[in-house]
């Protein structure tokens, strides 16, 4: 095993072949997975909330789908990727929690999911897999050699996109 | 104002560290009379740290546990979250529900995931009595949901809520040990929003 960056919660780092990417647990929260094949350069965002405008404190950009793809992106190109050759890869987004009546503010996994996509779109950048949603945490290692997605779980199972 | 945890002086700090110890010493009491043992209580450990140092303080991102978490509405909102390791939470539903063949699975049954919601409901119900007669403030605590799987996974879903004001969270966290044959431990975290933090000072008299 090569050396693997730990990205927390509401953290985001780029890294280049052989060195991977993981984040353990996420739940609500995606992990925004952007690789360039060509580049072998691979950046992570551990994003746990939709929107920085509806923050009082948007300091933290890697806590916001919005702002975290941006830099992500800038972060990556910094490394010697290129835009154009960028594809991306997200988990996450589950509903951990389930009450009766939940309101708006419980769905924030799917919202999140939502914002990445948009965020992602707006960047003009393939969204080339995606496992989210459900209602189960996962732990997620993008491998920057082969630009594969390792997904892992406790009660379901463990794959790669 | 408060704006930001970080900014809390240690005489605030202190003032918070006895509402965590009165509270949870009210939340011991009370889940010592539903099981009928004796339920000790840690020394409350009050702190501020970022968001991604949080799920450490449990064992890690990846470590297995079962959480119960209420939501609290009034005039001083935030959130509770129960954690227990896995082994725990099956421990004390041995002492629950008098069923040995608990501890051979990993899951939670319907039953079980019952019983410990109600456990949740007890302790907050309790250490929020205590909340209320020190602040005389209104707490309303919701029904509680209940989860079993990463830690990572479950603060993350808690602790978003919180992450609109800043990158800072505040908790009080107190460690709940039963006198039983079995040692089962778990963790009460006490998740203010800014606002309330700001509104619990000012009832102490302690906001500069």
């Amino acid at each position: 095993m090569g050396e693997v960056l730990k990205v927390g919660i509401a953290e985001l780092k780029v890294a280049k072949a052989p060195v991977n990417l993981s984040s353990a647990g996420l739940g609500s929260c995606v992990g925004i997975c952007l690789y360039d094949p060509r580049a072998r350069i691979g950046g992570l965002a551990h994003i746990m909330l939709p929107d920085s405008n509806q923050a009082r404190n948007s300091v933290n950009k890697a806590k916001f789908a919005n702002t975290a793809v941006p830099v992500l992106v800038s972060e990556m190109l910094k490394l010697g990727a290129v835009k154009e050759r960028i594809i991306a890869k997200i988990a996450g987004g589950a509903q951990m929690f389930v009450f009766p009546g939940a309101s708006d503010f419980m769905r924030i996994g799917e919202r999140n999911v939502d914002a990445t996509k948009k965020a992602l779109a707006e960047e003009k950048i393939p969204l080339a897999a995606q496992d989210t949603g459900g209602n189960y945490g996962r732990t997620i290692e993008l491998c920057t050699t082969t630009g594969k997605l390792y997904i892992r779980t406790i009660e379901h199972g463990e794959k790669f996109i | 104002m408060v704006k930001d945890f970080q900014s809390l002086t240690n005489f605030q700090l202190d003032a918070l560290r006895e509402i965590g110890n009165i509270g949870a010493g009210n939340a011991a009491t009370a889940l010592s009379e539903l099981i009928g043992e004796r339920v000790d209580m840690g020394v409350p450990h009050i702190d501020v740290r970022h968001f991604s140092e949080v799920p450490e303080i449990v064992g890690g991102s990846e470590s297995f546990v079962a959480s119960i978490y209420i939501k609290i509405s009034g005039s001083a909102p935030g959130e509770i979250l129960l954690l227990f390791p896995v082994e725990d939470a099956k421990q004390l539903l041995c002492i629950l529900l008098k069923e040995h063949s608990i501890l051979s699975r990993q899951t939670f049954d319907p039953l079980e995931s019952s019983a410990l919601m109600e456990v949740g409901n007890i302790l907050a119900g309790s250490f929020l009595n205590a909340l209320a007669t020190i602040t005389s403030l209104k707490y309303i605590p919701s029904v509680p949901g209940f989860c079993a799987d990463m830690a990572g996974a479950i603060l993350g879903a808690v602790l978003h809520d919180l992450g609109i004001m800043g990158d800072h969270v505040l908790y009080i966290k107190t460690d709940l040990r039963f006198q039983a044959t079995k040692h089962v431990g778990g963790y009460l975290f006490f998740l203010p929003e800014a606002e309330s933090l700001e509104t619990i000072l000012n009832t102490l008299g302690v906001n500069s």
